[in-house]
């Protein structure tokens, strides 16, 4: 596989860094390829529009930023706004279906659901909101294997919380499966 | 037997790397976009009967790190931009007086407060002109979270070895990216301690150079004892303003380092071979100029990068011997020209050389080092 490029983007605070070190962690890790995982932020805690990069490669990982995306997540309109404009054509974008509703023109594959609403309402924990779009991110891409991307996920989360996030990741990982064949 | 790896953050490697030193002693202040360093440090120096202090600022951090590296300790601060000019008082005490110590700098934006979320190279110049004086520096550019943990061992054994203070400093992308890294397994990279000294305590002088230029140092509290001052010294270590002492302690102090740059220079020569345009770049910076050279390459440009891994001793034998070769130099870099200085002076007027800076907290992409590429004539 050569460079293969995902962002996660939205507001400080959406656990997206963390989504991001969990694939490339995955990746790196459990998958035996080559990754790299960045990130950007602003001043603030919480809030503002951040964004985690991640990729994933055969070769070994020079520049650690994304050049033209092959995949990316958009939780908020925001972030949708700032960093879909160099998305691939024939790309991947997943947004949250409530909090994005204008989309960027482009060619490139959109996938909408409630990712937010899924992690409070069906999984329990809106917390949990950046694994079920992780495990969208996985199903969506096959960038690494299923199994793979939930081991990560569970050799980073605390005993009390693995039921939640195997649930969160694989309501995420069927959700988007859905919305990308209907 | 496997080795063990981990999935890291540049800083988390470096405080790892720290403890694979031996490092047993840390202070600082916590300040973006370094404090992960502190962090780890507070977490795994207590499991091995080391003591982490977080001072009530910056310059007490450094202090604090002067006078345990005094007591015999492997000590180490953590900084970025405005911590690293509060301390600059301090790097020129511990280069006169001879302290071995470590420094880890994460650049980013600046002057003063700058941008604390942004990466940046614009503190090289910093790690040696910053503080006042004649003195000699040795500052390690990183540019891989792997190179963040061998490096700062390597800083360790400079400064134990040179008995002075060493910045490591990786931009705020080398600092906070995460890549797998492999911890070193003991005796894979050699620890080197400070020399301690063969003499009684009663014959004892901090400086004394009949044991050459990196005089013995006794650990305080060990039944040594000795004057530690700022002041041009004796190698009694007590003030002086004898000008022959002063002249050759000086002179001394700047050799000790230049007399060994080939054993202390450290850097990287990639598709240099049969290179007519040589890229010059360091830290993250240098992966960027990697995809760039990969992708001139590929459109039949002679590229090649050298890469710095020690910004200081800067590498003068080596880009003389290259300015000979190549037709142009590009000097890629987040500041508005630093290491390009340093570049057109070892070219002496040779080469073309052509720039690329960017200061707004952005990092600076493999597309603007290629287009520079093509403008060599």
């Amino acid at each position: 596989m050569s460079r293969y490029e995902l962002r996660f983007s939205g507001a400080g605070g959406q656990g997206l860094i963390t989504a991001g070190i969990i694939l490339a962690e995955a990746a790196s890790i459990h998958e035996g390829k080559q990754a790299v995982q960045s990130q950007s932020y602003g001043p603030e805690a919480r809030g503002g529009a951040s964004k985690s990069e991640v990729i994933i490669s055969d070769a070994p990982v020079d520049y650690p930023k994304v050049t033209a995306c092959d995949a990316l997540l958009a939780l908020t309109q925001e972030a949708c706004d700032k960093y879909t404009h160099d998305l691939k054509e024939g790309g991947i974008l997943l947004y949250d279906s409530e909090f994005v509703t204008r989309l960027p023109e482009g060619n490139f594959k959109k996938v909408g659901f409630n990712i937010i609403s899924t992690a409070k309402n069906e999984v329990g924990r809106e917390i949990v909101a950046n694994i079920v779009a992780l495990g969208a991110m996985i199903s969506l891409t096959g960038v690494i294997s299923r199994e793979n991307g939930l081991k990560a996920v569970l050799s980073r989360v605390p005993e009390a919380f693995l039921e939640l996030n195997e649930k969160a990741y694989a309501a995420g990982f069927d959700k988007a499966a859905a919305a990308a064949a209907a | 037997m496997s080795k063990k790896v981990a999935f890291l953050q540049g800083n988390e490697a470096a405080a790892q790397g720290a403890l694979y030193a031996g490092c047993n002693f840390f202070a600082g202040y916590p300040i973006t976009p370094s404090t992960e360093v502190a962090e780890v440090m507070s977490i795994e120096l207590p499991k091995v009967g080391g003591k982490f202090i977080q001072m009530e600022d910056e310059i007490g951090a450094y202090a604090a790190v002067l006078g345990a590296a005094l007591t015999g300790k492997k000590a180490l601060d953590a900084t970025s931009g405005p911590g690293l000019s509060l301390k600059q008082e301090l790097i020129g005490y511990a280069c006169i007086a001879e302290i071995p110590c470590v420094l880890i700098n994460v650049m980013r934006g600046g002057p003063s407060t700058g941008m604390p979320t942004g990466p940046s190279q614009s503190d090289v110049m910093a790690a040696k002109w910053g503080t006042h004086g004649d003195h000699a520096s040795i500052t390690l550019v990183p540019a891989s979270v792997q190179e963040c943990y061998d490096m700062t061992v390597q800083a360790f054994n400079l400064a134990e070895k040179f008995r002075m203070p060493v910045l490591v400093m990786p931009d705020e992308i080398i600092a906070h990216m995460r890549e797998r890294i492999e911890f070193r397994e003991p005796g894979e990279i050699e620890i080197i301690n400070r020399t301690e000294p063969t003499v009684p305590p009663a014959e004892y002088k901090p400086y004394d150079t009949r044991f050459g230029d990196v005089p013995p140092l006794a650990a305080f509290g060990s039944g040594y004892k000795f004057h530690v001052t700022g002041l041009n010294k004796m190698q009694d270590g007590f003030p002086t303003t004898k000008a022959e002492i002063v002249q050759a302690e000086e002179e001394r102090q700047v050799r000790k380092v230049m007399d060994k740059v080939d054993e202390i220079v450290d850097f990287e020569e990639f598709k240099m071979d049969d290179a007519e345009i040589c890229v010059v770049a360091y830290g993250s910076t240098s992966r960027s100029a990697r995809y760039a050279v990969n992708a001139a390459r590929e459109k039949g440009i002679k590229v090649g990068m050298f890469r710095l891994k020690t910004f200081w001793p800067f590498p003068d034998k080596q880009i003389k011997a290259i300015a000979a070769k190549v037709k142009g130099f590009v000097v890629p870099e987040m500041n508005l020209g630093m290491c390009s200085v340093e570049v057109e002076r070892c070219n002496e007027g040779k080469a073309q050389i052509l720039t690329v800076n960017r200061v707004d907290g952005e990092p600076l992409n493999p597309e603007q080092i290629l287009v520079k590429i093509k403008e060599v004539k």
